[in-house]
């Protein structure tokens, strides 16, 4: 179906922000301690996408970062690999060579990244670079201009040709919304109903580059828009909230709500993910804490 | 992947200081009983004895009531700025120890620690704050009428918040200048008696707040006695006619807080997923011992599929279980004769056709339990539409228009609240004009705050309690 068939009957469901606060309060309350707490972290560990996107990132610096996301922290036992790591489509080859033998994915932000503002056949000439470099994975955003004019049907529309090319190829796609820069929570919602409707592997929140990145209001409404249209269509879309995310304790309240929202099956790196460059290390402080019962200062963690 | 679950997560206890036996805190002193005679308080999630409580007889009713008279002569000339700083005192104590009235609170009475850590005791709190600041400003809450003080308020409060009803009591007595005996449930005294303790550190004048114990008969000799000028009684509709005919036999001023079967009303144009997020906390809050939990709830034909599909995903969250876990969702039910009462409910329930549902969770094998439970299949003349359970138990009815809902949920003997969902801000304010509830919230539910008043229609009683209307209750103008 093509964009205009398949937003035919679309209804925009409202969403109401005391209802949101209720219902993170309850999940912020819980309590997660020991086994539980190991668990999580393990898992937190393994959804990150490692991620660095700066004019000035060049092929070393990329490389190291790359052994980071393979080895977390090789003096601690039992540490897995992050999920993947996240770059611009130029430097996806270099990542692609460094990864070679694990199973860390690489992930290129593509479409214009961050703000989309070109034209489709740009767009897709930058995905299929991307895609022949080497990429496992497209973050792709929006386009937030025609968003705000109302233009649905365009958004959309650039949402299905992209993910036709990465289905081609076999390459997973996450869609990035923006959160920040469209609005309300009815609005997030309304965007994650949009790009639910092309079957995305994953929508997520941010790129990074504003100030304004994932928060839980906005993550636990798009989990609410995956949970319907999963009931309706039962096509699974997985979640990545990106940016902002820093410590261990946050993370793991993430995971609760992806695990009382959506449940137990969304609780892998197939299905969620973190966007995030500096949450890994407060994950491994917390590991070693968990296995020695101190902190450590953070100099005895690599940053890179 | 091994599934992902919560472990146990308990509340240290540790720290708390309680007594083996508790005598009665009248004239400043805590003082055996004349009755000689002491009750235990137990503990509902494992069913042990936590203390032993002294039981009031009629002396000892008589003697609080005189050291109250007595105390009102100097409490009732003192300055409101002096009053509000006692009062201001005991809000601040009740912060301080904060966590060992929450550990106690749910020692004592079964709802999680989760609620009397984050609800319970931070509103009590609260409530003695806010009061403390009207003691110095009653002639502005009511310009031009002279606000006077009453005398000695006799007060009677139940077990489902014990310290919040406490304060919801005692803080707008004393800043209006009044003086107070007040008798806890008998489930649930032990908050009470460590505000008793606090009030006693805190140096109030002696008598002005005195606590006594006891189950129904000294409730009843509290509102017989000659000298309470005013009483003030929160509890069942049943009790409530009780205090209602001895206020009246005795010419005394009287508020009443009883029963509620609050409609919950559910428009298609509702944000969905928040009203779900406001129907469990409005029937599954303190395990649904609340006089204004919204027990109807009413949904919308249009809706009504996804609503119960999205609410029992929902209830299959919640941990049932240990009040002092962190995770618990809900707690033991308060005592066994309430457990009894609402397993009698669920009996009548299914006996009426309804169709029951409860999620598969575990509960502990020693205590009082009751998982959360919805009907379906419930019609308006059904029992368990039109009596109060005061358990988690939520009956569920459809409706097709606005002007069916309002007739549906109006047809109750009772009126303290009501909830309505809706995206549209016009159909709140047609339903709220139209509904007969003393509080009604819109997409929202069970909110509280010192500054609202709360209180009922018909018979869940009269009178408000919070806000510059709790004041008028403890008052009286020329």
């Amino acid at each position: 179906m093509n964009a205009e068939q398949l937003l035919s009957g679309f209804k925009p469901t409202p969403v109401d922000l005391m209802g949101v606060n209720d219902r993170i309060i309850r999940i912020k309350s819980r309590s997660i301690k020991t086994h539980a707490k190991n668990q999580g972290l393990s898992m937190v560990l393994s959804m990150i996408d490692l991620t660095t996107l700066e004019g000035a990132d060049t092929p070393n610096k990329v490389r190291q970062l790359c052994y980071k996301a393979m080895h977390p922290q090789d003096q601690l036992k039992g540490v897995p690999s992050v999920a993947a790591v996240c770059v611009y489509p130029t430097l996806v080859k270099t990542a692609k060579d460094a990864l070679k033998g694990s199973d860390v994915k690489v992930a290129a932000v593509s479409t214009y990244f961050p703000s989309g503002q070109s034209t489709l056949e740009n767009k897709l000439l930058e995905t299929q670079f991307a895609i022949d470099e080497g990429a496992d994975e497209i973050d792709m955003v929006i386009s937030r201009r025609e968003f705000l004019q109302g233009n649905y049907e365009y958004v959309l529309y650039e949402i299905l040709e992209v993910k036709s090319l990465c289905s081609a190829n076999n390459v997973r796609l996450k869609v990035i919304l923006e959160t920040g820069e469209i609005g309300s929570l009815d609005e997030v919602r309304k965007a994650s109903d949009i790009a639910l409707l092309a079957h995305p592997d994953f929508i997520k929140t941010s790129t990074g580059k504003i100030g304004q990145a994932a928060n839980m209001q906005v993550t636990l409404v798009m989990l609410q828009a995956i949970w319907d249209h999963y009931q309706k269509t039962g096509v699974q879309v997985g979640m990545k909230p990106a940016g902002g995310i820093s410590d261990a304790k946050t993370a793991l309240h993430y995971l609760v709500m992806v695990k009382e929202v959506l449940g137990q099956e969304w609780l892998s790196n197939k299905w969620f993910r973190f966007g995030a460059s500096r949450l890994a290390n407060d994950v491994l402080m917390q590991m070693a804490k968990q296995e020695s019962g101190i902190y450590q200062a953070p100099q005895y963690f690599s940053k890179d | 992947m091994e599934e992902w679950n919560l472990s146990l997560a308990p509340e240290n206890a540790a720290h708390v200081q309680l007594k083996k036996k508790y005598e009665l805190f009248i004239n400043g002193e805590f003082q055996k009983p004349f009755s000689n005679k002491y009750f235990e308080t137990v503990n509902p999630a494992t069913e042990q004895a936590i203390a032993l409580v002294a039981e009031a007889n009629e002396k000892d009713v008589d003697q609080a009531m005189k050291a109250a008279a007595e105390a009102y002569k100097p409490w009732s000339k003192l300055s409101g700025a002096e009053r509000g700083k006692y009062i201001y005192r005991i809000a601040r104590m009740i912060q301080e120890k904060s966590r060992e009235f929450a550990v106690i609170e749910s020692l004592d009475g079964g709802k999680p620690i989760r609620e009397s850590r984050d609800i319970d005791i931070p509103l009590a709190a609260a409530h003695f704050f806010y009061y403390a600041g009207w003691a110095d400003k009653l002639e502005y809450a009511f310009p031009m009428r002279k606000p006077q003080s009453l005398g000695v308020a006799a007060q009677i409060i139940p077990w489902n918040f014990p310290l919040l009803m406490a304060a919801w009591k005692i803080a707008p007595a004393l800043a209006c200048g009044n003086t107070v005996v007040l008798k806890p449930a008998e489930t649930t005294p032990l908050t009470a008696l460590k505000l008793a303790e606090v009030i006693q550190e805190a140096g109030l004048p002696q008598g002005v707040v005195n606590i006594i114990t006891g189950a129904g008969k000294t409730g009843a000799e509290m509102c017989a006695h000659p000298i309470p000028n005013k009483l003030a009684f929160t509890g069942s509709t049943e009790v409530g006619k009780l205090v209602y005919k001895a206020a009246l036999s005795g010419n005394k001023k009287v508020t009443l807080e009883l029963g509620g079967k609050a409609a919950d009303i559910i428009f298609d144009d509702a944000p969905i997923d928040a009203t779900i997020e406001g129907i469990i906390n409005g029937i599954y809050f303190n395990q649904g011992h609340v006089c204004c939990a919204g027990s109807r709830l009413f949904v919308q034909e249009t809706v009504y599929e996804e609503i119960l599909v999205k609410l029992k995903k929902r209830m299959n969250t919640l941990i049932v279980g240990d009040p002092m876990d962190k995770n618990t969702d809900i707690g033991a039910i308060n005592s066994k004769e309430q457990l009894d009462v609402i397993n009698r409910y669920l009996k009548i329930g299914r006996a009426e056709g309804a169709e029951i549902y409860q999620p598969n969770c575990k509960m502990p094998e020693l205590g009082n339990w009751c998982p959360p439970t919805l009907f379906t299949n419930v019609a308006q003349s059904n029992r368990i539409s039109q009596e109060e359970i005061f358990g988690p138990v939520l009956a569920i009815q459809t409706f097709r228009t606005i002007e069916e809902v309002i007739d549906k949920a109006n047809n109750t003997p009772f009126g303290l609240s009501a909830g309505v969902w809706t995206d549209k801000g016009s159909k709140i304010f047609q339903l709220t004009k139209a509904l007969k509830a003393g509080v009604i919230w819109a997409n929202t539910f069970n909110k509280f705050d010192p500054t609202s008043p709360f209180g009922g229609y018909k018979e869940s009683g009269f009178g408000r309690e919070g806000g510059v209307h709790g004041l008028d209750a403890y008052l009286k103008f020329d």
